[in-house]
């Protein structure tokens, strides 16, 4: 015999059904959101691309041997999240481009990385002080992807937060060890947030390719990340007797629309050589 | 002629042969890699997952299993890469623990990937949030040198009763 809200719901069964039935992908089946996703996406595999170049930079110049490893091994982890984000970004265009030719084959202009990311390493204390910025942002980021209505997004960003735990856990320590250090550490963590600061704001400053994707239910608002971000850098920073600073931090901004710092083509000249001077190369 | 197509039975066998290229002690399937094994008409199709996402052994993982399982005589083979579900060390076989340990390489102690709460707690009490058994020789008196070691899916420990430096197989 039926139960009661069987017997007043009408089809049950049928709603169940839709209930289970798997949502559609916006990312496979909504062409118009294609210009914005493919705009997003390349945002979020810029960004991990540009910074993993960054730290790919330190190989081999560590401070010391364990530093050393860490930097290369975290630069190999956004790699590969470039190589998810950009991969998706190549199939949603449809344009016959690889992730490979994504990374190798756009100038600055069309580049949509964070200003943050780009900006050269300076000393330890600034590379482990961007590194912390932007993992607090990353992490937040990931989170609501994984929630994201788009299939392939949310699957990348499960498999990409796993890794970016570590990334905060560590970058988060070291802010605390050497900002409650020594004289010396302080000062340098001090100055290399007070210069990084102004560029933090560019990641919760919205457009309109935002918009569209947080609609459709693709990604997040990035205004909507700037509070969990902010307790994350208020509660570390203070524990590492350094503070917030007081200044605006949105001062530096326009790279996620293609305007950059002079660094990026530097990095770029270096980066994409090889692939610029023999097409096609393999090895 | 008709070719016999390798059940799938067989088929895992011969994936249990493939030896991780990073940690030949262990097999890709005593890994967890290999999610699946089915046919599609006469291809046989092999899903693997990925452990670290920027883990530079993949593609050499893809290639070996594909010479091994030629060797073997299968003609028609595709690789698939799967995301999701992501992999996790939970899916390291239990002989695949023993043989890390055996090897040197302390396994992952379950559940323990790392979570900002479990983080700052560690911080805050000085007490780490892990404690791993020394792979030589058993001792539990032991300390993170570095979070990232060796290779991707390693972090760097060191035993403070033999004094010897060991890889730890991280939770993830």
């Amino acid at each position: 015999m039926p139960s009661l809200p069987d017997m007043t719901t009408p089809n049950v069964e049928a709603l169940a059904a839709d209930a289970r039935a798997p949502r559609p992908d916006p990312a496979e089946t909504v062409p118009e959101l294609k210009p914005a996703l493919f705009e997003g996406l390349c945002r979020l595999g810029d960004s991990t691309l540009v910074l993993g170049h960054r730290l790919s930079e330190w190989c081999g110049k560590g401070p010391a041997l364990e530093e050393d490893i860490a930097l290369a091994n975290i630069a190999l982890d956004l790699i590969g999240h470039t190589q998810m984000w950009l991969g998706l970004a190549a199939e949603v265009e449809e344009a016959g481009r690889s992730a490979d030719d994504l990374a190798y084959l756009r100038d600055a202009m069309r580049f949509r990385n964070l200003l943050l990311v780009e900006l050269p390493n300076g000393d330890m204390a600034r590379t482990l002080m961007r590194q912390f910025l932007f993992d607090a942002w990353h992490h937040e980021m990931l989170e609501r992807l994984t929630g994201s209505d788009s299939a392939r997004v949310a699957e990348i960003a499960v498999k990409a937060l796993k890794e970016v735990r570590y990334h905060l856990e560590r970058s988060s320590d070291l802010v605390i060890r050497l900002g409650d250090g020594t004289a010396e550490s302080h000062r340098r963590m001090a100055g290399a947030l007070d210069m990084l600061w102004p560029y933090t704001g560019e990641m919760f400053a919205g457009d309109g390719t935002d918009a569209a994707l947080a609609e459709a239910g693709i990604a997040p608002d990035p205004a909507s990340l700037h509070e969990a971000w902010h307790g994350i850098v208020t509660e570390v920073l203070e524990e590492a007797t350094l503070g917030v600073p007081e200044g605006r931090a949105d001062v530096q901004k326009g790279g996620r629309q293609g305007r950059h710092t002079e660094h990026l083509g530097y990095l770029l000249a270096e980066m994409q050589f090889l692939q610029r001077a023999y097409p096609g190369a393999e090895w | 002629m008709t070719e016999t197509l390798a059940d799938t039975a067989t088929v895992w066998g011969w994936l249990a042969e493939v030896p991780d290229p990073e940690i030949p002690v262990i097999s890709v399937v005593d890994l967890g890699i290999v999610r699946e094994v089915r046919h599609e008409g006469d291809t046989l199709v092999v899903a693997v997952t990925p452990t670290y996402s920027g883990c530079p052994a993949v593609d050499v993982i893809d290639l070996e299993i594909d010479a091994h399982l030629r060797r073997r005589g299968v003609a028609k083979l595709r690789l698939e890469r799967r995301l999701s579900p992501p992999w996790t060390t939970d899916w390291l076989s239990a002989e695949g623990r023993e043989k890390l340990r055996a090897y040197g390489i302390a396994p992952p102690v379950d559940g323990t990937a790392g979570s900002r709460v479990q983080a700052r707690a560690a911080r805050l009490s000085g007490q780490p949030a892990v404690t791993v058994a020394c792979p030589r020789c058993g001792s539990r008196a032991t300390e993170k040198v570095s979070q990232h070691g060796s290779t991707p899916c390693k972090a760097a420990y060191r035993c403070t009763a033999c004094l010897e430096p060991f890889d730890y197989f991280k939770c993830i």
